[in-house]
């Protein structure tokens, strides 16, 4: 492991492990209203100040950073392992199956997904709770999510059904999905942790943008989409830099996720 | 001074007076021209000016439709436009308009009194639904109409109503004969080009009526371009950067922002007449557990709600201080219409638990359950891209948490909003702002009725479900029938005093009437009435030099 993934480990570790402590770092919650203190700058008492609705914003990014970056990995496992399937499949069988699959992907990928995504959150129950709306939204972004890598998976599976080892391998009477399951999967393992960390990124900046237009986190919950929707009236940066943390943390773990591909992965 | 002297000098004076008046008379339609440009805040939803029911669609037939009497936005007075007399009869069933000559829509088609007959009888068809045709309706029975001749006619109603004339200002007048239907208008600029989601071109009528004093043909732009953006911060950003001339209501935090770098640009012409509210859904088919429609329709929890919220703290975060606890369906601001007696709901959580322990709700571990054990949870859905309502939402969901109330915040895109609040009523409670363009009590009738379409928490009644719901109906249809302004008064305020005894709407603020407008634009004067920025658009002039130096 060279030093730049070692720093990029320690940061998006260090970022977990300090979003997993909010509940001590930031004792008085991020829905609680200090509506003698609104839109105040930082202090003793409020680290990054508060938003508009005097809510502690240091609080606010704490929380919205353990939702983040919980719950976009789990949405890119979601995705890989759709992707796998589908892709891994596919290319692992060849023929019709890697042509329909393909097919696929390529409808999903031509679909206009914002305004499906807003249409989907539109049919969503009302009255649900908060974690279960996050829940929700980042559930709806994994599967959604899966027909990029799957592509990338179906040609490297594609590849792979006609290298030497797997004809080997079925020359030795090993065939259906002992095969797939000891021999192509496992070969596959570059490009799905690959697809794995790249979609993390994607998910979350999905989830800012749905934020951004009031359709990610249902409030009080933060997200970093939430988050980064307060800077939509920040006119100057001088007047309130404390604002731009939760655009600082973003681009910082996005860096992080990047860094932590091996070249390996990056190649493939 | 000797005479040739004298002479001279006359002449100097005189020469002088006529370049004044040359300058004077020159200077708007040396400003003639170019594109005022500011923004819809959602897609219209129809072009059709007796289908309006949007605000965006509103501002569209504003600039576009031409009606018989306008009431002029800043002295609330009415003034002939298409009409140039009017006659109401003593009764008050009738009202006889004589209509200027020589008028032709858009496309050419000539304007008489059977373009106005036309309109009357599509607007009071009952197949169409219309909100701005609800305002007629003031009792059973067919509204006709007589052409007496090509430029009079009558119309007469089944019931008096009264302030008859004011009505007409919403009244857009169709073609009776022309192809192109909607899209033939007599006001100052036509529908040019829509590209859906983007924008609305508006380029001026040619055949527009209406000249300056000094005889020049207005409009004096030569178009408006809407562009549709939902997102005021995009929309602020544009306006600052020159792109926009206008943003018709403006957010408190920018107003400040404004104010503070360019005070010359932002306009705060005091509490509008417009409310933001929230209320529950009472349609009796929606899609909601019964134990909650329960709730909803008890008076004592909409009461306790509504106690429950702090109206102060709604206008000093969400509006900076820019809005005012809002009273009723009339604000403060209408002076002749407001009811004096009543006050805005003042913040006593205490009393609005006493309420909810009287329907037999009560709290358990810091959560409230309704007497047969349903802990009391509800949505509250609004319209994305609003932050002040989004706000508004999340301030109301932490004053009830403090009554034990769960509150789920939902903010939609706008047309999935309105199709679940005014088709599917698979809601719980919503929270929306009424726009009001008139002062009359009669603009409200689409609200007050329960057969109204508009009366939004149990829209469409066959007949009233509630007795106070039977009571609103008979006060205004009472009051619509008379034109004894003091009756009509009473009944009004009556009306006023049930819809705070029941609160079936939830009013929250009455926001300021705040506005910008560029310093390119010459002849604007915002006011509290809708359109605040553009109600004398045709008088509107760009100063190009300004605008390029922005």
């Amino acid at each position: 492991m060279n030093a730049a993934r070692k720093l990029a480990c320690v940061v998006v570790v260090g970022v977990c492990a300090v979003s997993l402590a909010a509940n001590w770092l930031a004792p008085s919650g991020y829905a609680k209203q200090f509506r003698e203190a609104p839109s105040a700058p930082p202090s003793h008492q409020h680290r990054l100040g508060t938003d508009e609705v005097g809510r502690d914003r240091f609080a606010r990014v704490l929380y919205g950073t353990r939702i983040s970056l919980l719950l976009a990995p789990a949405a890119a496992l979601v995705s890989t392992v759709l992707a796998a399937l589908v892709g891994g499949l596919a290319g692992y069988l060849g023929g019709i199956w890697l042509r329909l699959a393909r097919g696929c992907t390529d409808l999903f990928l031509s679909l206009p997904w914002l305004f499906l995504l807003i249409t989907v959150r539109a049919l969503l129950p009302l009255n649900v709770s908060p974690l279960l709306s996050v829940l929700i939204t980042f559930l709806i972004l994994g599967l959604l999510g899966w027909a990029a890598s799957a592509r990338v998976l179906s040609t490297s599976a594609d590849a792979l059904r006609n290298s030497d080892f797997i004809l080997q391998a079925r020359a030795s009477g090993l065939h259906g999905p002992r095969l797939f399951l000891v021999h192509v999967l496992p070969n596959l393992k570059p490009v799905l942790y690959a697809q794995f960390w790249i979609s993390i990124p994607v998910f979350i900046l999905s989830e800012a943008n749905l934020g951004i237009l009031g359709l990610g986190v249902a409030e009080p919950l933060p997200s970093w989409g939430s988050l980064l929707r307060e800077l939509e009236g920040l006119i100057s940066f001088r007047e309130e830099p404390w604002r731009l943390v939760p655009l600082l943390l973003l681009i910082v773990v996005m860096t992080s996720f990047q860094m932590l591909l091996s070249n390996e992965e990056v190649t493939a | 001074m000797n005479g040739t002297g004298r002479r001279a000098f006359l002449r100097l004076i005189l020469c002088g007076a006529l370049a004044c008046l040359a300058l004077t008379s020159g200077a708007a339609f040396s400003q003639s021209g170019g594109e005022l440009r500011f923004c819809l805040r959602s897609e219209p939803k129809t072009f059709d000016p007796l289908l309006v029911d949007d605000d965006s669609s509103l501002a569209i037939r504003y600039l576009t439709g031409g009606v018989l009497v306008r009431a002029n936005r800043k002295t609330q007075d009415l003034e002939p436009e298409l009409a140039e007399s009017w006659k109401v009869s003593k009764d008050g069933k009738q009202i006889t308009f004589k209509l200027r000559h020589g008028i032709a829509f858009s496309d050419g088609s000539p304007f008489f009194s059977d373009d106005v007959a036309f309109t009357m009888q599509r607007l009071m068809d009952p197949a169409l639904h219309t909100s701005t045709g609800d305002a007629f309706r003031s009792g059973s029975g067919a509204v006709s109409t007589k052409i007496i001749a090509p430029d009079q006619i009558s119309i007469l109603f089944p019931a008096p109503i009264a302030g008859l004339e004011r009505l007409f200002d919403q009244v857009a007048i169709m073609s009776a004969h022309s192809p192109k239907k909607e899209a033939a208008v007599l006001g100052p600029f036509l529908v040019a080009e829509y590209k859906a989601g983007s924008s609305v071109l508006l380029r001026r009528n040619p055949n527009y009526w209406k000249k300056d004093s000094q005889g020049h043909r207005l409009p004096y732009l030569d178009s408006i371009r809407l562009d549709i953006q939902s997102n005021r911060d995009v929309e602020m950003l544009r306006f600052r950067r020159g792109e926009l001339d206008l943003i018709n209501v403006l957010d408190g935090d920018y107003f400040d922002r404004l104010a503070a770098s360019s005070p010359g640009l932002a306009h705060d012409a005091g509490a509008s007449l417009d409310p933001d509210f929230m209320w529950f859904n009472q349609v009796a088919s929606a899609p909601i557990p019964e134990y909650k429609r329960a709730w909803f329709r008890s008076t004592n929890f909409r009461r306790a709600i509504s106690q429950a919220i702090n109206r102060e703290d709604l206008s000093r975060l969400v509006f900076n201080g820019h809005a005012q606890p809002a009273v009723g369906p009339v604000s403060p601001a209408n002076k002749f219409w407001f009811n004096n007696k009543l006050k805005a709901e003042p913040y006593r959580p205490d009393s609005a638990l006493k309420r909810l322990e009287a329907d037999g709700f009560h709290l358990q571990n810091g959560a409230l359950f309704d007497k047969t054990g349903n802990a009391v949870e509800f949505s509250i859905v609004t319209n994305a891209g609003s932050k002040p309502r989004e706000r508004m939402a999340v301030m109301v969901q932490e004053d009830l948490g403090k009554l034990g109330i769960k509150v789920n915040v939902v903010t939609l895109d706008f047309p999935s909003f309105i199709e679940r609040i005014k088709q599917k009523f698979n809601y719980e409670a919503a929270m929306l702002g009424f726009r009001n363009v008139d002062l009359d009590p009669n603009g409200q009738m689409n609200i007050w009725l329960s057969s109204a379409e508009d009366h939004a928490w149990n829209p469409q009644q066959k007949s009233p479900e509630t007795a106070w719901e039977a009571e609103i109906d008979r006060l205004m249809r009472a009051q619509a029938s008379t034109a004894d302004p003091k009756k009509r008064k009473e009944s009004f305020d009556r009306v006023q005093e049930i819809a705070a005894e029941q609160a079936p709407l939830i009013y929250l603020v009455n926001q300021n009437a705040l506005s910008a407008v560029s310093s390119a634009v010459e002849g604007a004067n915002p006011g509290i009435l809708s359109p605040q920025t553009f109600w004398n658009a045709e008088r509107l002039t760009l100063n190009a030099s300004t605008r390029a130096s922005r």
